[in-house]
């Protein structure tokens, strides 16, 4: 079932990849494998937290995904200030 | 002032603990760097510098401390203060290339939300290399020359979770102690202890069993855990001999309506200290769950009001 720890927008289209392998030393919680001279694998594409950490690291732009800061409380601030974007820590 | 005189000034700040939670910016010298030292990135947050700072101890290298507001490198990467930016115009300000050889910089992991590597060689001729996501992995990493699957993996766990019930108790805690004083006075003690009781089990029951309460929603887990708290206040109400049976009764009914909503809402917002939630699923979350939240605690407060319309205990 989809929920607030498995539910992303990650995208990631293999024709584009380089296989510089950038996306699986940056992924937090290894969703790419790569290695072994071939284009990276999406390993577990569910614990992906939208960090965007892959996508910024991938020169082709093979990876997209909508990053955000992932706060509850910084996304109900955005709510009812009516702002699009949420922020918070300072 | 030269880097050793701000490192001697960093010292000297850290001899006294906390005395300032932000590092001044810029380039600083750990034990007896030379042109071919390590160079690290770190952000100027005390808790990030002081954990590069031990995990680096007897290694003769340099941090380079960006801006990044006090903020911890994960977060301020996030926010890109911790970023190319940043990284690429501190490299410039401290003259990094005059000082060093090594045409290296190690960022880490986690600064990788912030930092786009090729754009930092582009700028800066600096190689951008991504360090283990903790300090503490450093010298392995290191002496390894790279880094394991378990260095480059975040982990959320017990002790994870608990570090963080203060912090989530000190956020909760000015709008708890205004509930509690309102159930007090509105209701009275038993329903003062259950606002209070649903309010710690939201910030430190829900940090420590989350992953044994056997729902996928940090809502739901909420709703479970404030459900258990509801249901010993009302236990509670009922067995007192406060009021007429029918009082009783939606005094009962009301904090098993009100009170998992409290919990609920603040296992909500712990989506945002996790390290595994994603912006899509929480809003999901949050478009699903806080209208039943409102709801509920909105029936719950009726239902308590219009325990006034049972009348008194006869006789």
């Amino acid at each position: 079932m989809a929920s607030a720890s498995n539910l992303n927008t990650l995208e990631y289209d293999p024709e584009l990849c380089t296989r510089c392998g950038m996306c699986s030393i940056v992924c937090p919680h290894r969703v790419f494998a790569s290695g072994n001279g071939a284009a990276a694998r999406l390993i577990d594409p569910d614990s992906c937290m939208e960090c965007g950490a892959c996508a910024l690291n991938c020169e082709p732009g093979a990876i997209k995904v909508d990053s955000d800061v992932g706060c509850a409380s910084a996304m109900i601030m955005a709510a009812l200030t009516r702002r699009k974007e949420a922020t918070c820590c300072g | 002032m030269t880097a050793r005189d701000r490192l001697d000034h960093v010292l000297a700040r850290l001899g006294v603990r906390r005395s300032g939670w932000r590092i001044r910016p810029g380039l600083y010298r750990l034990g007896e760097p030379g042109p071919e030292s390590p160079v690290f990135v770190s952000a100027n947050y005390t808790l990030s510098f002081d954990a590069l700072r031990g995990a680096l101890q007897g290694i003769d290298s340099y941090i380079l401390v960006l801006d990044t507001f006090g903020i911890n490198v994960w977060c301020a990467a996030g926010k890109g203060s911790f970023g190319t930016d940043e990284l690429v115009s501190r490299i410039e300000q401290t003259r990094l290339a005059d000082e060093v050889s090594t045409r290296t910089v190690i960022v880490p992991q986690l600064g990788a939300t912030g930092v786009c590597a090729r754009e930092v060689l582009r700028r800066t001729g600096f190689k951008v290399r991504f360090g283990p996501v903790r300090a503490v992995d450093i010298p392995a990493f290191l002496e390894a020359g790279e880094a394991t699957e378990d260095m480059r993996r975040v982990t959320f766990n017990l002790k994870d979770r608990a570090v963080l019930i203060p912090v989530e108790g000190k956020i909760a805690s000015p709008i708890l102690a205004g509930l509690t004083l309102g159930a007090y006075l509105a209701d009275g003690p038993v329903a003062a202890a259950g606002v209070g009781a649903a309010g710690v089990a939201g910030f430190a029951g829900f940090p420590l069993l989350m992953p044994w309460i056997p729902t996928e929603d940090f809502s739901t887990k909420g709703f479970l855990l404030g459900g258990a708290v509801g249901l010993a206040a009302a236990g509670a109400a009922l067995l007192s001999g406060d009021g007429s049976a029918g009082q009783r009764a939606a005094r009962a009914v009301s904090y098993v309506l009100a009170l998992p909503a409290i919990t609920s809402f603040i296992a909500l917002n712990f989506t945002g200290s996790t390290t595994f939630t994603s912006p899509t699923g929480v809003k999901r979350e949050m478009n699903r769950y806080i209208p039943v939240m409102a709801a509920m605690a909105a029936s719950g407060i009726l239902v308590n009001g219009a325990r006034h319309l049972f009348g008194r205990k006869r006789g």
